[in-house]
């Protein structure tokens, strides 16, 4: 793991894993599980934004001076999905199957044009503009999940 | 440092950009049924009048409305490189390719020059414009198999022009290009198999992962696939010059290479982590299925001489590729990209929460997609029978023509609730 398009990229698969999880629960509308799934789901995306918005786009903005460009689009895409993600929450507090099956949809959608945009274009070009910087980055992203887990 | 080329992170167009595209697609699709309903004579051979303008109508009028209303969406997500002038460009190429393809259409069944010759100039104003916009568009692009694939796709695209051009140039009496049997083949191939199934690959590898949460395709597939295809195209178009052996050759890896792309996008999907009914889910898989039919129909005839030289053989062809596959898989991609969008705008405008505006779900009612899809494959079914009985054909248009409306009516649908909840469509 030594490119933030793989660490980050990987943590993009496996939050995508647990997305599924907790949409296959709530379709066969088994809400305990439902629950603990989407609780784990909504954790490690709260997780992976926080790890973009406190250390890699302040690191990007400050070596490539684009403080308005692409990491503005990605930060207010981030409150798109917060947005939906506690929809989601108080569906399935609600035991909403509709509503929750809705919000899911289209937080796919949004969720996985948005990570085609940071793998496709600005996790490559963190790699390219951080140089060696990077390393250091990724140690702090990692020790900021060992954080949160405890 | 200044903007690297290839990164934009431009907010999306505009909804109404692509959707002009999109709700005049199924006109076009309802002029396909209507001339299939009023003429049944006509569907005994491939060279009718009515066949080649219903042709046109689902190639350019359905088919090609859409994917460039998609590509000028899509661009900017998959390629970081939106097309320059996005919006002239939009306005040109959606009103000549309307006019044009309405012209050509004309050309066909009055075979008066005039027509032809207006359907020429604006369709080729239309893909001039449109071309140059994506060949810029694409040269800035962050490379990917996407791109790869959507660079042979237009590549095939600007071949198809040019020899549609000559050929309607020709009947319109004007001009008599050399060759012209292998022009005809190479303008048929390139446009079904250049353009249409290597940009349905090249999307593929993005939207099958991404709406299912399947795996990726492998990327020693995806590296390759477009690039393989496209040249053994240009082999095949050169058969007639090529020892028969190796034409056949040609042909047996060009229909290798697309049963490849099937089975690994029928495997991909049995692995999707997604499993919710879904109704794009389902048109994929017509239009898979259909493609696996189309090679089957078509190996068949490589076999059987007698097959090969029937009036039914192309027909069947033609139905299963256009209708089965592409119609399908295109239908199925409207589903997605315009609930999506209806909902983006919605929320980009209003700055609203997600319990304050419809969820993508409820732009488009789930029942009427499902009923739409019904009469879709009623219509593929009907049709695929009216090569040999010509008189099915009332019933298949029938049925296509109101597949279609409803099509447009759920497109429509979208656009209305957009607006009654307070979007701006302009
Ligand atoms: C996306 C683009 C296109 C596709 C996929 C396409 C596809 C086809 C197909 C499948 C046929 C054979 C019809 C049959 O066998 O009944 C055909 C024939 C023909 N196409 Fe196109 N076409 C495209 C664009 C155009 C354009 C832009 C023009 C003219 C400006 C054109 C002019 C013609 C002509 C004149 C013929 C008849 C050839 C003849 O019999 O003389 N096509 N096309
Ligand atoms: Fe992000
Ligand atoms: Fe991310």
């Amino acid at each position: 793991m030594n490119t933030i398009l793989d660490f980050l990229g990987s943590d993009h698969h496996a939050c995508d894993d647990l997305f599924a999880s907790a949409e296959a629960a709530v379709a066969q509308k088994n809400w305990d599980s439902a629950r603990e799934q989407f609780g784990r789901f909504q954790a490690a995306m709260a997780h992976h934004f926080t790890m973009e918005e406190t250390l890699l786009f302040p690191a990007f903005e400050s070596r490539t001076g684009m403080s308005t460009g692409p990491t503005q689009v990605m930060r207010m895409e981030h409150a798109q999905m917060r947005d939906l993600l506690q929809g989601m929450q108080d569906a399935v507090a609600a035991a909403n199957q509709n509503s929750f099956l809705g919000l899911s949809e289209t937080l796919n959608m949004l969720m996985q044009q948005h990570n085609l945009k940071e793998e496709n274009m600005l996790y490559p070009m963190s790699d390219r503009v951080l140089g060696s910087e990077r390393e250091s980055l990724i140690r702090a992203m990692q020790a900021s999940g060992s954080q949160d887990e405890t | 440092m200044s903007q690297p080329a290839g990164l934009s992170f431009e907010q999306a167009p505009q909804f109404s950009l692509p959707l002009r595209f999109f709700l005049t697609a199924p006109l076009f699709l309802i002029a396909a049924a209507i001339l299939i309903a009023l003429s049944p004579d006509a569907l005994a051979s491939r060279w009718t009048p009515q066949v080649l303008a219903l042709t046109h109508a689902l190639t350019l009028g359905f088919l090609a409305m859409v994917m460039l209303g998609a590509l000028m969406q899509m661009l900017p997500v998959v390629a970081g490189s939106p097309l320059p002038a996005l919006h002239l460009v939009a306005r040109i190429s959606h009103v000549s390719l309307v006019l044009g393809t309405a012209a050509l259409m004309t050309g066909f069944l009055t075979g008066k020059a005039a027509a032809y010759g207006s359907g020429v100039v604006l369709l080729g104003v239309c893909f001039a414009v449109f071309l140059v916009a994506a060949a810029t568009s694409l040269a800035r692009a962050v490379a990917g198999v996407t791109v790869n694939g959507i660079r042979f796709a237009v590549l095939g695209l600007t071949l198809t022009i040019l020899l549609g051009v000559a050929l309607a140039l020709l009947r319109a009496g004007w001009w008599t290009p050399p060759a012209i049997e292998s022009a005809i083949n190479a303008h048929v191939s390139f446009g079904l198999v250049g353009w249409v199934l290597l940009l349905v690959v090249g999307v593929a590898y993005q939207v099958v992962p991404m709406f299912q949460l399947t795996p990726p395709y492998p990327p020693r597939l995806s590296r390759w696939l477009a690039g393989a295809l496209f040249a053994l195209l240009l082999l095949h178009a050169a058969a007639p010059v090529l020892p028969p052996v190796a034409a056949r050759i040609v042909d047996a890896l060009l229909a290798a290479g697309i049963l490849l792309f099937v089975a690994a996008t029928l495997h991909l999907q049995s692995r999707r982590r997604r499993k919710l009914p879904d109704v794009t889910l389902d048109y994929w898989r017509l239009g898979m299925a259909s493609l696996i039919a189309s090679v089957a129909v078509w190996i068949v005839a490589q076999a059987w001489p007698a097959w090969a030289d029937s009036d039914a053989y192309p027909l069947l062809l033609g139905t299963l590729f256009i209708g089965g596959f592409a119609a399908s898989v295109v239908n199925g991609m409207l589903y997605k990209i315009v609930p999506f969008l209806a909902w983006f705008h919605l929320q980009a405008q209003l700055q609203a929460t997600a319990g304050s505006i419809p969820t993508m779900k409820d732009m488009i009612a789930e029942r009427w997609m499902r009923g739409q899809f019904r009469l879709h494959l009623i219509a593929c079914v009907l049709l695929l029978g009216v090569p040999f009985w010509p008189q099915l054909g009332i019933a298949a248009g029938g049925v296509l023509a109101l597949s279609a409306v409803v099509l447009w009516i759920n497109l429509l649908s979208a656009v209305r609730r957009f607006i009654a909840h307070g979007g701006d469509f302009y």
